[in-house]
């Protein structure tokens, strides 16, 4: 195999065993992003210099016996993650100039701990969407299967790790953004309970909704590189000041003796037969290691679109608001006056998908329709949260689709936004109540596609959710397979 | 038809935090613009805010300080509009639960009392400032004033005088700078204030319609802006028009009002709880370790002041106007016993003296203690009142204790009796014409012959002898 081609800890082992190198690494990451970046449209940016030459000082901290698990390791971030010095687009036109003067703290963790930066990748405008269709610097395309769509709105960090143009990848989640292309690429994703990981630096869509998260070629990594993001920062005042245990110590751990809660509201009509049978199966692995499956019951499930499509859109209508041209930025020069700059200026800026959104949550807080909508919303908000509250009560994880089908076409759902808005149907609820979701692979579809298996935990119970996947991984013989590029 | 008019006020005051609001940037006003900011109140993407905590002591403390009772969870909400200096496109503020409501300030206008109720008190933040260019067509935006914290207090339609609305500012206004939680500058900006005002015919409960003065930047404008907005509408009501609801700007160069253009105040603010802030549980712990921080407060020195130091109720109003003059008046009647005297010199010279060279009481070059020496030395017949101003201008330019100036420049007063009877031999032989005059029943004369002694004594003759001898003198005794 090649070097490219193996997880973190692999590469840690070979590492500190002195059998290869961070600069080695690095080259082969570089090398099959010069064969395959053409096909695929991972990055929006390369880093390639600075990544050689950091790989070139991990190399002599690991010389020196300093290193830790992510040191030399090459790691991509998702372009909406601040990084200092280097273009930070968001995907976006009104953003194409903007050089952030400082690092996001997830972005300093990880350089902290020695990860080597390869590039940012493409993703959904503003990270809305669920595609990788909308980004104003070109789609991104499925390693699987170049005609269909690798999930979005983290596109770029699923197909730069399941197409090995790095180890592993920051990604960040707002109704499904990590999860639902983890799933379609066939890769670990996973989205931290809200509070887990610091949001400095993380370009805002929906500030109650949004999580920073891993995508990783195993749950191991996904273990590794949660212990290197998750931990309260000042900075941000919804991170949660809760201790973080060493996650790497839930792998192989076992769920013998577990609840599992099967939610019914998870398994309806619609959904593609192949993803469900998948879907059953893995429920059966974890019976199979000691743990009992029982049917649950999360009553307002069906409202989930709905209340997110009022609550993510209200709070992007104001996050967005400061894409003015008056500071950075995309600004018109085709304007006389102000609020001309501000209309010129935007409504170039930005694509239609967040045109659109801005516009659904302007309504949505506008006098007189802000207790029909937002108010409401965040009533129904509650209640979903206490749904879930009531289930880990009795059941250690959930276990649910990712997503209704495997990846579909390029452009298939481009021009029915509510097609669009409902392949994150499964996904949606846990940014909404706020709890840790993780997909990870579970087997192949009769095209080829892979397909995902969703585990919910409590939160701050990302251990769990790691413990769960860990043993699913171990147990469930899902043959592994790479794409042909 | 008699109008009564209806006034309630809206009060920004500036806190006087050493950093911003929501990051650490520093509040100094007059720093090179945009030198005081950061990616946070810059507005830059994937920033998040971060509450300073001393912004809810003071606020809490305002809150105490006006009888209001504090929320014990308080939230934010982002009120949304563009404007070039918004660095976010919202503004950090408090809607739907402010921290302290409910709230009162007894206020005294023309002998009659009133109590002025206040609604809420807020915490928010500052926008920055739009500086347009008159011969360019530009406009530059400082964000320094960005992020500074403010709190917001609106007060109940009480008012009823355009008077009364500026007696309740200044009471406002005092509280403020008595807290030490703001300067109180209304030209910098840390004090402003906007005007609801209507009116009704005297004796109806139900309100007209109102406008909203702005652009008011003293008491005096205030005062003013609310005077000739009285007079506007009810001209308007009485020529039988309609007061419209509409947001109007004081133009203190023409005295005048004008509306503002509409589409600048046709703003849907889309309020919403800010999730990037969590709530602010204010504990009872916490309400009364800042309750245990409130000073005297100016209403209950003025009070004090009357009672214990038997000063008119104006000296004492003037005289606790500043918790620093206030200190320094008590310090001087401390060291010479004597209010209503100290009262006098320092509102009459010192506070002159002081205006003349637009200082502050702290930068007084007269110390309270050099004032008290002066005053005990005017009780003791060292001085005379006469000479104590001349002693008291020496002092003022030159820093020098009263003892040091008397004795340097001989002012000691003349007690010497012998002296003083030569003094008076001398003015009597030297004006003979007078003194037939006075013989015959021109008893007016008197005075002018203690003036003649004082001139030959140049002064320093002690006014009481002088007038106790003369008389002994001219009656023959």
């Amino acid at each position: 195999m090649k070097l490219n081609e193996l997880t973190i800890h692999e590469l840690q082992n070979k590492l500190t065993q002195g059998e290869t190198t961070s600069v080695e690494i690095t080259e082969a990451v570089f090398d099959r992003i010069d064969r395959v970046e053409d096909k695929l449209n991972s990055f929006i940016t390369l880093l390639k210099d600075s990544a050689l030459e950091r790989a070139g000082q991990a190399d002599k901290t690991i010389k020196e016996g300093r290193g830790g698990p992510l040191t030399g390791i090459p790691v991509a971030l998702k372009d909406l993650l601040c990084t200092k010095g280097v273009l930070t687009t968001c995907g976006s036109h009104i953003l194409e100039n903007f050089i952030p003067p400082y690092d996001a703290t997830v972005v300093k963790k990880l350089q902290d701990a020695g990860a080597v930066f390869v590039g940012k990748t493409n993703m959904d405008e503003f990270a809305m969407g669920s595609s990788t269709e909308t980004s104003y610097y070109g789609i991104t395309r499925n390693p699987w299967d170049l005609s269909k769509i690798p999930g979005g709105s983290s596109g770029g960090s699923a197909t730069a790790v399941a197409a090995d143009q790095c180890i592993a990848s920051l990604g960040s989640d707002t109704g499904g953004s990590i999860r639902q292309p983890a799933s379609l690429c066939g890769v670990v994703g996973l989205k931290p309970t809200y509070g887990r990981v610091s949001r400095f630096g993380l370009v805002a869509f929906a500030s109650s909704l949004d999580q920073i998260g891993p995508f990783t070629k195993d749950v191991e990594d996904a273990a590794i590189m949660m212990n290197a993001i998750a931990g309260y920062d000042p900075s941000d005042s919804t991170s949660v000041p809760a201790e973080v245990p060493d996650y790497t110590q839930c792998i192989s751990r076992g769920v013998d003796g577990w609840t599992i809660g099967i939610p019914k509201e998870y398994f309806i009509e619609g959904i593609d037969p192949e993803v469900l049978v998948a879907v059953e199966k893995a429920i059966k692995v974890m019976e199979g290691l000691g743990a009992t499956c029982v049917e649950i019951s999360l009553p307002h499930t069906e409202y989930c679109v709905a209340i997110y499509y009022v609550i993510a859109p209200s709070e992007a209508s104001s996050n967005l608001a400061r894409y003015d041209g008056v500071r950075y930025g995309f600004r018109s020069t085709d304007n006389r006056e102000l609020i001309d700059m501000y209309k010129m200026s935007r409504s170039a800026g930005f694509g239609d998908e967040v045109k659109r959104r801005i516009m659904i949550g302007t309504y949505s807080l506008s006098s007189g329709y802000y207790d029909a909508y937002y108010k409401k919303a965040s009533q129904v908000r509650a209640l979903l949260r206490n749904d879930f509250d009531e289930a880990f009560k009795t059941c250690d994880v959930i276990m649910t689709p990712v997503t209704p089908t495997p990846a579909f076409n390029i452009g298939e759902k481009m021009d029915d936004p509510l097609q669009m808005y409902l392949c994150d149907i499964f996904t949606i609820s846990c940014n909404l109540a706020g709890v840790p979701g993780m997909s990870v692979p579970c087997g192949y579809a009769q095209s080829g596609l892979p397909l995902g298996v969703q585990f919910l935990a409590g939160h701050f119970e990302e251990g769990k959710l790691l413990q769960a996947a860990s043993a699913y991984e171990q147990h469930s013989k899902i043959e592994r397979r790479r794409p042909e590029l | 038809m008699e109008y009564e008019p209806v006034i309630g006020l809206e009060v920004h005051a500036q806190l006087l935090t050493d950093t911003k609001i929501f990051c650490g940037c520093s509040t100094k006003f007059g720093a090179t613009p945009n030198n005081n900011t950061c990616p946070i109140c810059t507005g830059m993407p994937g920033v998040l805010p971060v509450l300073n905590k001393k912004v809810v002591d003071y606020t809490i403390k305002m809150g105490l300080a006006t009888h209001c009772r504090i929320n014990a969870v308080n939230t934010w909400a982002r009120k949304n509009y563009f404007y070039p200096d918004l660095p976010k496109g919202y503004q950090i503020t408090q809607f739907a639960e402010p921290i302290a409501e409910h709230g009162y300030v007894d206020v005294e206008t023309n002998g009659e009392k009133r109590r002025i109720g206040i609604t809420r008190i807020h915490m928010e933040e500052d926008a920055g400032k739009s500086i347009h260019d008159e011969h360019n067509p530009a406009t530059y935006v400082d964000l320094n004033r960005a992020g500074v914290p403010l709190i917001e207090i609106v007060s109940e339609p009480d008012m009823r005088s355009a008077e009364e609305g500026a007696d309740y500012l200044r009471r406002l206004h005092e509280v403020l700078v008595y807290l030490e939680i703001c300067d109180g500058n209304m030209e910098e900006g840390s004090f402003r204030c906007d005007a609801n005002i209507s009116l009704r015919p005297k004796g109806e409960e139900k309100f007209g319609t109102r406008t909203e003065l702005k652009n008011m930047n003293s008491f005096r404008h205030v005062q003013r802006a609310l005077e000739y907005e009285i007079k506007r509408q009810q001209y308007v009501l009485e020529s039988g028009g309609e007061v419209v609801q509409e947001t109007r700007l004081w133009d203190e160069h023409q005295g005048v009002t004008h509306p503002m253009r509409s589409k600048e105040e046709a703003h849907d603010y889309r309020y919403f709880p800010d999730p990037d802030l969590v709530a602010v549980h204010v504990s009872e712990e916490w309400i009364e370790a800042i309750r245990s921080t409130i000073p005297e407060l100016p209403l209950q020195k003025r009070e004090r002041f009357i009672n214990e130091y038997g000063i008119p109720p104006y000296d004492a109003g003037i005289l606790t106007t500043t918790r620093a003059l206030a200190d320094y008046y008590e310090a001087v009647v401390k060291q010479c016993g004597n209010p209503k005297i100290a009262s006098n010199w320092v509102m009459g010279d010192i506070l002159g003296h002081l205006k003349e060279a637009k200082q502050e009481i702290s930068e007084s070059p007269v110390s309270p203690e050099a004032l008290a020496a002066m005053i005990n030395l005017i009780g003791d017949g060292t001085i005379s009142g006469k000479i104590a101003k001349e002693v008291f201008e020496e002092m003022w330019t030159t820093g020098k204790t009263p003892k040091t100036v008397v004795e340097e420049k001989g002012l000691v007063q003349i007690t010497d009796t012998t002296a003083l009877e030569q003094a008076i031999e001398d003015a009597l032989t030297s004006n003979p014409t007078q003194l037939e005059e006075y013989r015959q029943g021109k008893d007016k004369l008197f005075g002018f012959f203690v003036g003649q002694v004082m001139k030959l004594t140049k002064g320093k003759a002690n006014p009481k002898l002088v007038n106790e001898l003369l008389r002994k003198k001219l009656s023959g005794e």
